[in-house]
């Protein structure tokens, strides 16, 4: 299978500060990838590289199988919908879908016109009296009307409230289902995102922590309660322990059975694992337990 | 639409094993039959917002057991349905479930150490199932 998007070293300094070290990744074509990580992580500079809006310091960037950033026909193909939802407000919704169709040579107008109405966004309104929900399906359906191969998504889903973050992913998932977008969205809220994303990226202090598909990574991870030991058999990792000079948890990664019976072995969610590999790890580090293999 | 599902995130079962349950309590249930059409993966992901692929994934399990068969082009259609268990069955079920609740009463297990106890059991006969 092909790559939508390959980061191969990727790093982007402003000034004396790396926003992004190192970052190496491949998202296959088809994937709903999360992009998470706390604020200031660099979540919006890596959509930017990846959108063709800034050019790497070092490292490549390879969209569909090309750099994005002088190449106009690839530019065509990429969707891309900046965090604080840019419309121009004393336009119409109709006249921002005139402006669309004069600038994109692809460009798929009834179907984004269609999702609109559904979700009762009237279209003679000027973009600037609509609601926060109406203004993102807006941008989401002018983004969608390119049919872009790769849609990315900065924070879509922070301002809006319950039923308006459903319905745009509704709208999201509908195109999904019909085109396979490959969509990069970054976000905080993983309820959400359990729910649509079948990939993960996060990212935290310009670094790269853990990627992959969700499920594999839901699999290999278990949270482990039991009293304290030194060692166990089975886990190749420990993400984050906690507990007292008798008990402990841990969230690890395992690479093996753990046989110990004394152990309750539990699932972990998206959620889990996120608040788990965005944390300082395991505290008291000498008192650690030691990943053993085999 | 026949069917429409509904998930729910704090069970710990996987969205797409939630979806194939959904479709085959409602079998046994009978409120779909042979011959029904299940809804079309982009009516699912339009109504509860899921990824394409979860529902894919449910559909392809029931299509494995013999339940649905995908049609390209067309639509995923049922094709055979659940027979329920003999009336007796529950009757006698639920008699030898008594049975066990007192030996485990009798070990000195309270309600929550059976419910934790059948918790763990269910689990490991589901993955049992699913491995």
């Amino acid at each position: 299978m092909s790559a939508a998007l390959e980061l191969s070293g990727l790093s982007k300094r402003y000034g004396k500060t790396w926003a992004l070290e190192d970052c190496t990744f491949t998202l296959p074509e088809g994937r709903v990838c999360a992009l998470v990580g706390p604020n200031g992580a660099g979540k919006t500079t890596m959509l930017h590289c990846a959108a063709g809006l800034l050019e790497p310091t070092t490292g490549d960037v390879r969209v569909l199988g090309r750099t994005p950033e002088p190449d106009e026909d690839l530019l065509s193909r990429i969707g891309f919908v900046a965090q604080d939802m840019p419309l121009y407000p004393s336009f119409s919704v109709e006249e921002m879908f005139e402006l669309g169709a004069r600038c994109n040579q692809r460009w798929d107008g009834d179907a984004a016109r269609e999702r609109l109405a559904r979700v009762r966004v009237p279209l003679d309104r000027k973009t600037g009296t609509l609601s926060g929900g109406q203004r993102a399906q807006v941008a989401l359906a002018l983004a969608l009307a390119k049919r872009p191969e790769l849609l990315l998504l900065d924070e879509p889903l922070a301002s809006l409230d319950p039923l308006a973050r459903r319905e745009f992913l509704q709208t999201l998932m509908e195109a999904v289902a019909m085109d396979g977008t490959t969509v990069v969205l970054s976000s905080h809220l993983v309820t959400d995102l359990e729910r649509v994303c079948d990939h993960l990226m996060m990212i935290r202090d310009g670094r790269l922590r853990l990627a992959g598909d969700i499920e594999p990574l839901l699999r290999e991870h278990k949270i482990l309660m039991g009293p304290r030991r030194d060692r166990i058999s089975g886990v190749a990792e420990v993400v984050e322990q906690r507990g007292t000079d008798r008990q402990m948890i841990a969230l690890v990664r395992l690479d093996g059975v753990v046989l110990d019976p004394m152990w309750e072995i539990r699932d972990v969610t998206l959620e889990d694992l996120v608040l788990a590999y965005l944390g300082d790890g395991p505290s008291d580090p000498g008192r650690r337990l030691e990943a053993v293999n085999g | 639409m026949m069917i429409e599902f509904r998930l729910d995130p704090r069970t710990g079962v996987a969205p797409y094993l939630q979806i194939a349950q959904q479709v085959k309590n409602a079998l046994r249930l009978d409120f779909l039959q042979v011959g029904d059409q299940l809804p079309t993966v982009k009516e699912v992901v339009g109504s509860i917002a899921i990824n394409p692929n979860t529902v894919l994934k449910a559909y392809r399990e029931l299509e494995r057991e013999g339940l649905v068969q995908g049609r390209p082009g067309i639509g995923t259609f049922i094709v055979k349905g659940i027979a329920g268990p003999p009336p007796n069955a529950h009757l006698a079920l639920r008699r030898s479930l008594m049975r066990w609740l007192k030996s485990a009463n009798d070990a000195g297990l309270d309600a929550e150490g059976v419910a934790a106890l059948f918790e763990s059991a269910m689990r490991d006969s589901i993955e049992e199932e699913t491995a």
